[in-house]
């Protein structure tokens, strides 16, 4: 007992402190990144390369003034950053980051605490984001902080069915919700990238659009909403907002990591999947899950550097009429598929399972990316003058 | 209903945005890697790509003689011509009869750093200045007078010569 208190505590001082100084970090790279993509050199003057640049940031937060609008919901007002910030931080608890580590007392598993509802946690925890920030855009008493927040709650509440289809299609093939047994299934048998290839797709569009980041940054639309539900926010409380926004991508980068890239496992070799655990070995996996999260990050960063905003409309439509309707079709077949391989054939999670399960994704993949392509989306969702189609 | 936007029909490969996302992406990953175009202002003040013009007209700067007094004969051309009444001259006469300026001030606020000064000098006296970093504590700084004119080293302006309009 003593021995799982004081470990779980170190860890939870661990992770905390490896979110906070990686979202910190974030911001930096973010910002470098879309310098490098603008062909510009970023913040390269506050330390070794910009590296104290988030020190920087942060004292700035500090010491500036934390405004509070006249006529504000002042309760709400100064609740709604720490309601946005703590989900954020929270939903990293379940996600194993490495191999166990053994010490004399026994091994200690490398995530924070494994739940048995792992990823259902995740789900529950993560839709209360969505409160911190539409709190934020009904207490501000703006019109812009209002719309903000409307458009967070609506844009979270109609992709957040999606990414829970899409990860049904995970849970289906697993056959558990713990994220410790769906890393452990994946090892076994291949990660499941190639064999749910498309539950992977949609889980990544929604992400994104979870995030709010773009393509799907509609709630701080900078051109028509200003800066959306945090417009009456400084200071450290804007800063919370901030830190959550970046916490939400390191945990869906984790997530998709964990998910459908094997979460700590190294691949093409099996020497780290099973006991004896040593030192070595949790090292190892550490580093394999940073990079692999440090991979999603970067395709975060990438993408919104990339691409522009979508129209509301569109991000509806794409929400409810493709990804809704394309993830409950998909698991239909997935489940059709999962049982014909299990139930009639009898065959077990394996690479082979693995192999069959990619052939019917990248088929269904191909048609999805045929159809996608002629102009769905972007163009339709407005009703057509008479006498065209 | 919903109103009616008229949907040109365009072949598939305009309408296409999977493909246009991905080569947006590729543009972006490609530019990565580009050499930047950034100057490091404090540390470097010119690039290959960009120096500053020899026809810029910063603040002014006082020429001087061998014996490194003023070249100004305190003609009164410039305050004369000066647009934006800048330029404060009080003229001064020695025993030999050559006039100099008692008092030549220029504040730098109100110049409108349109060279004339420069150009109708016909000492060739005052001049403006390829120079551009002028920071001080105080606002009086900026009133330069005789001194502080002559004090100048940074190089002076070309100014623009019609004859040879693109200065080759």
């Amino acid at each position: 007992m003593t021995f799982f208190l004081v470990s779980s505590i170190a860890k939870v001082v661990v992770v905390f402190t490896a979110i906070l100084v990686t979202v910190a970090l974030t911001t930096l790279v973010e910002r470098r990144i879309c310098a490098f993509i603008q062909d510009r050199l970023g913040p390269n003057r506050v330390g070794p390369q910009g590296l104290l640049q988030p020190a920087a940031d942060g004292l700035k937060s500090l010491l500036k003034e934390e405004t509070l609008p006249v006529r504000a919901d002042k309760a709400l007002f100064l609740l709604a950053p720490a309601i946005s910030f703590t989900p954020a931080l929270l939903t990293f608890a379940v996600i194993p980051f490495a191999a166990p580590l053994p010490t004399r007392w026994g091994d200690v598993p490398m995530v924070v605490a494994d739940l048995p509802v792992g990823f259902l946690y995740i789900l529950a925890i993560s839709s209360l984001g969505v409160y911190g920030v539409t709190l934020a855009g009904w207490s501000s008493n703006n019109k812009y902080a209002l719309l903000g927040g409307l458009r967070a709650s609506a844009q979270m509440i109609s992709y957040e069915i999606a990414m829970g289809m899409s990860t049904v299609a995970v849970l289906l093939l697993a056959g558990n919700v713990t994220l410790s047994r769906v890393i452990a299934q994946q090892q076994a048998g291949g990660w499941y990238v190639l064999s749910l290839l498309l539950a992977f797709f949609i889980f990544l569009v929604s992400a994104f659009a979870e995030t709010n980041r773009v393509p799907f940054d509609l709630p701080e639309a900078e051109g028509e909403l200003i800066a959306g539900y945090h417009t009456e926010y400084s200071a450290m409380k804007f800063s919370m907002f901030y830190i959550a926004e970046y916490a939400n991508m390191l945990t869906a980068s984790a997530l998709m990591a964990t998910l459908f890239f094997g979460g700590w496992d190294i691949p093409f070799t099996s020497w780290d999947n099973g006991p004896p655990w040593t030192l070595a070995k949790t090292l190892a996996t550490g580093a394999v899950f940073c990079v692999k999260t440090a991979c999603f990050m970067f395709l975060y960063i990438w993408v919104r550097w990339t691409l522009p905003r979508f129209r509301y409309d569109q991000l509806m439509a794409l929400g409810w009429k493709v990804l809704l309707p394309l993830a409950l079709v998909y698991l239909t077949v997935l489940a059709t598929a999962v049982w014909y391989l299990k139930e009639q054939l009898g065959w077990a999670y394996g690479p082979a399972f693995g192999w069959a399960l990619f052939g019917l994704n990248a088929v269904l993949a191909g048609l999805l990316f045929w159809w996608l392509d002629r102009g769905r989306i972007v163009s339709g969702s407005v009703a057509r003058a008479e006498g065209e189609v | 209903m919903a109103v009616g936007v008229k949907v040109m029909k365009r072949p598939g490969s305009a309408t296409s945005y999977v493909r246009a996302t991905l080569k947006g992406m590729a543009l972006t990953f490609r530019h990565l890697f580009q050499p930047k175009v950034t100057m490091q202002y404090p540390e470097e003040k010119s690039t290959e790509d960009w120096t500053i013009s020899s026809r810029w007209r910063g603040t002014h700067r006082m020429l001087t003689d061998e014996q490194g007094r003023s070249k100004c004969v305190a003609c009164g051309l410039c305050p004369q011509i000066c647009p934006a009444n800048c330029i404060k001259l009080v003229p001064g006469e020695d025993e030999q009869g050559n006039r100099y300026p008692l008092i030549y001030e220029i504040d730098e606020f109100r110049c409108v750093f349109c060279g004339y000064c420069q150009e109708v000098c016909p000492e060739e006296a005052i001049h403006v200045g390829v120079h551009y970093e002028n920071s001080e504590y105080s606002r009086d700084r900026f009133v330069y007078d005789l001194e502080r004119l002559c004090a100048q080293t940074h190089p002076v302006s070309t100014l623009w010569d019609p004859s040879d309009p693109r200065g080759e």
